[in-house]
């Protein structure tokens, strides 16, 4: 039960913060804000959410979530339907996105051609109107901070996509906003280049101090990256939480199949104890389960499984959850070994099984137990 | 024990040459690759490249070569041409011999008829030059002994230097008279270039009316296509089709239809002031046509769409996140327009109004049709001594200076803008 503490108390100090000194601890507010293009449908369907100071948050979500809508808005490139976003206790109704002192980082890095890198860096602070000598000094040193020394007299165009992103990243950064926003700055990086900078971006992020609200539909750059992550679908926040708090306890069938690899088995809610419930799967069997999304007994339910809570061995007899299983198909993936099977009558249950030369792989057709503990069974809206 | 010493240098490379060349060998190698694709280029570039030679190359080459090569007198004068390679004190007249080769050579003209050819090509460089000639030779007598006294007691104009100065730079074969004469400029005798008189200097006033006229229509051409091209650049495309289509129409239309309709839109009774008159705008008609400010309209009507079509390309290239970025760093929409877009442009501006610029600069029918007399162009001049006077010599002179300021501007642009390298292959 260690595990499901950890997670309750991440769950309060969760919910204590915003409570105690909202004023200042809060940068950024969305106070239902909706948003529509056409008329006729929402793009963002009452966003309420509080960005802390100082926090890294990420909005993840599928394309057309309303993700970057949100951001955009705050950013001052789009205006609300409805609803009002406030910015260190200001609205920012009737502020221009030019006098938001909002730094921002583009999707594909919006570096101006025709200025050096060193010129691109100073612009902020020459419209500005830092003094030239000054406006040198703050974008070298921006510049030292992602590691592009020598490159100052260079041209955008003659840069690799990792240096441009570190320019872009210099130049939103430079005039020391309180707030920076990015939209999928890391989209058009290879992948070793990309984790490498989100790294990077996190210990620029812990060094400054500032806030930053990203944007990315890549679950794994979210939970790599930020303090929170707001999962955004049809509109909707789905969940806020922390990196944790998301992958261990989804709130619902969509964050537990977004946020990492989920299986589902689907049944109906026989009773309800506390935290806990009994669920009757499709094919009849009974399970215990953690009651996180369900409407009751007699409820359909979808129970959420991640492939590596899964036992498939030293299963006792009399192992309260367990289920008969036929193996499908195994993978070898050199850490593991990825067993996708049927469990219960539904097909492509994915069990992830640490692997030992010891102990030989499951063959397919193989006919065996799958057990789990029940606080690693979530039950959840039904799919 | 050789054999496993062999064995152990299977291994290595069996060829050493095919992993380590030397570099003139990869090149020769590279080269020998390439061939086969630089040949099928050729081959298709071919019969667009000889066309282009037999009728657009040759030719130019000829009217050019024209405007320095001279050999009008020489052939219907062939001695006293000949004689004037030995005039050598250009402070003075030339000697007796050479007298006596002009007085043989206006004979034997008189005979073959071919007086009136060294008359009109003595008249561009000498005033009055053909009564000159024509006078000497009606007067002329059968003998003399002293050439020149006769000839001089004749038309005492053969007594000056200035007139053989003429003479001897008509002899040809080559001649830089009719460049000079181009650019307002004429030699002496002594070889120094002065400034033409008076009135005779119009040339290098036309050139400069020229270059006003195109730089004007440049500049009106850039200031009402740049919003056109703009507003098509951000248009969603359903509307910037139909835009576009409007830019385009006058363009498919020809040239001599669209400066037709301009004369009877700008003319006194036309359209326009028929308008302005009836909304009570002017009292009197307002004379739109067959002034400068015709040309204005008509050319830059005619060449818009050659601005707006590259300011457009250029325009579509440039995603709205570079305004966006550089509004969210700070910048006024006003800043963010002079510092990000404008010069994000400036290559459509350049294409755009080097374009315009140098097709303004040949334009010879629109100021023709709806110019007045002051605001002809260099274009007119040409076809006035292409056509009227068959003075090719001149005509090839103002072709070279207009090609010469075309292609100095060119590489300027080049310089500043720089155009794409072209590569054969």
């Amino acid at each position: 039960m260690g595990k499901a503490d950890r997670m309750s108390a991440i769950a309060t100090s969760g919910a204590q913060q915003p409570t105690a000194s909202a004023a200042s601890d809060t940068i950024v507010s969305f106070r239902g804000v909706q948003k529509t293009y056409d008329g006729e449908s929402l793009v963002v369907k009452n966003l309420n959410l509080d960005i802390r100071r100082g926090e890294f948050l990420t909005m993840l979500g599928p394309s057309g979530s309303g993700k970057t809508t949100s951001l955009m808005m705050l950013a001052g490139f789009e205006v609300p339907t409805h609803g009002e976003i406030m910015f260190d206790g200001q609205s920012l109704r009737n502020t221009p996105p030019h006098k938001r002192n909002i730094g921002m980082v583009f999707q594909n890095y919006a570096l101006f051609p025709h200025m050096t890198v060193e010129e691109n860096v100073a612009f902020p602070l020459s419209v500005r109107r830092v003094p030239k000598h000054e406006q040198k000094d703050l974008a070298r040193k921006a510049l030292a901070m992602v590691k592009l020394e020598g490159k100052e007299n260079r041209h955008p165009g003659q840069l690799s996509g990792g240096q441009q992103q570190r320019v872009a990243l210099a130049r939103a950064l430079v005039f020391q906003p309180k707030l920076v926003l990015m939209d999928e700055p890391l989209g058009a990086l290879d992948k070793q280049l990309r984790e490498h900078m989100q790294i990077e971006i996190k210990h620029i992020h812990e060094r400054l101090g500032v806030t930053i609200v990203y944007v990315t539909h890549d679950q794994s750059e979210a939970l790599t990256m930020s303090d929170r992550i707001a999962v955004f679908n049809d509109g909707i926040i789905q969940q806020l939480d922390s990196p944790t708090g998301l992958y261990e306890t989804p709130q619902n069938s969509f964050v537990a199949h977004f946020i990492g690899e989920n299986n589902i088995l689907n049944g109906e809610v026989t009773a309800v104890d506390g935290a806990f419930c009994k669920v009757r799967l499709n094919g009849g069997t009974e399970v215990t389960a953690r009651a996180i999304n369900i409407k009751g007994v007699g409820s359909r339910t979808s129970l959420s499984f991640r492939p590596e809570k899964v036992l498939i061995e030293g299963i006792n007899a009399d192992h309260p959850n367990q289920l008969p299983a036929r193996v499908e198909e195994t993978i070898y993936h050199g850490d593991h070994v990825r067993v996708r099977m049927t469990v219960a009558g539904s097909e492509g249950f994915t069990v992830k099984m640490r692997f030992r030369a010891s102990r030989p792989i499951p063959v397919p057709g193989e006919e065996m137990a799958v057990a789990f503990a029940a606080e690693d069974c979530l039950a959840l809206d039904p799919v | 024990m050789t054999v496993p010493a062999s064995a152990s240098a299977a291994p290595a490379p069996a060829d050493p040459a095919a992993t380590h060349d030397s570099p003139a060998a990869l090149k020769q190698k590279l080269r020998r690759a390439e061939r086969m694709r630089k040949l099928r280029a050729m081959g298709l570039i071919a019969p667009l490249f000889f066309f282009l030679l037999i009728t657009f190359v040759v030719p130019i080459a000829d009217m050019l070569r024209r405007s320095v090569h001279d050999t009008e007198l020489s052939t219907v004068w062939p001695t006293v041409t000949a004689a004037m390679k030995g005039w050598s004190d250009r402070s003075t007249v030339p000697d007796e011999a050479t007298f006596a080769a002009l007085a043989k050579d206006l004979r034997a003209a008189g005979e073959t008829k071919t007086l009136a050819v060294a008359a009109r090509r003595l008249n561009y460089a000498v005033d009055n030059g053909r009564s000159l000639v024509f006078g000497t030779a009606r007067r002329l007598p059968v003998n003399a002994t002293n050439w020149k006294e006769t000839l001089i007691g004749i038309e005492p104009r053969w007594g000056q230097v200035e007139t053989w100065n003429a003479v001897n730079q008509a002899s040809g074969p080559l001649t830089s008279f009719y460049l000079l004469a181009a650019l307002d400029r004429e030699k002496l005798a002594d070889g120094s270039i002065i400034k033409a008189p008076e009135q005779n200097s119009i040339y290098i006033d036309i050139l400069e009316r020229t270059f006003t006229v195109s730089l004007s229509v440049t500049l009106l051409c850039l200031v009402l296509g740049f919003p056109v091209a703009y507003l098509l650049a951000t248009l969603p495309p359903k509307h910037a089709n139909m835009m576009m289509i409007l830019v385009l129409l006058p363009f498919w239309t020809s040239l001599l239809v669209r400066t037709a309709a301009w004369v009877v839109l700008l003319q006194e009774h036309g359209i326009v002031n028929e308008i302005l008159l009836a909304l009570g705008v002017i009292e009197q008609p307002i004379r739109m046509i067959y002034n400068r400010v015709g040309v204005y309209i008509a050319m830059t009507h005619i060449l818009l769409p050659f601005m707006i079509l590259p300011l457009y390309s250029v325009m579509k290239g440039i995603k709205p996140h570079f305004m966006r970025a550089a509004t969210s760093l700070g910048a006024t929409p006003t800043e963010a327009f002079i510092r990000i877009y404008l010069p994000m442009t400036l290559p459509g501006i350049g294409a755009g109004a080097l374009l315009t610029f140098i097709l303004a600069l040949g334009y010879y029918i629109t100021p023709a049709l709806v110019g007045g007399a002051a605001d002809q162009m260099i274009s007119f001049f040409i076809a006035f001594y292409t056509s009227d006077t068959v003075n090719w010599g001149m005509a090839s002179a103002l072709g070279a200076v207009l090609l010469a300021a075309t292609l100095v501007l060119y590489s300027l642009y080049n310089r500043l803008v720089g155009i794409s390298n072209m590569r054969l292959g």
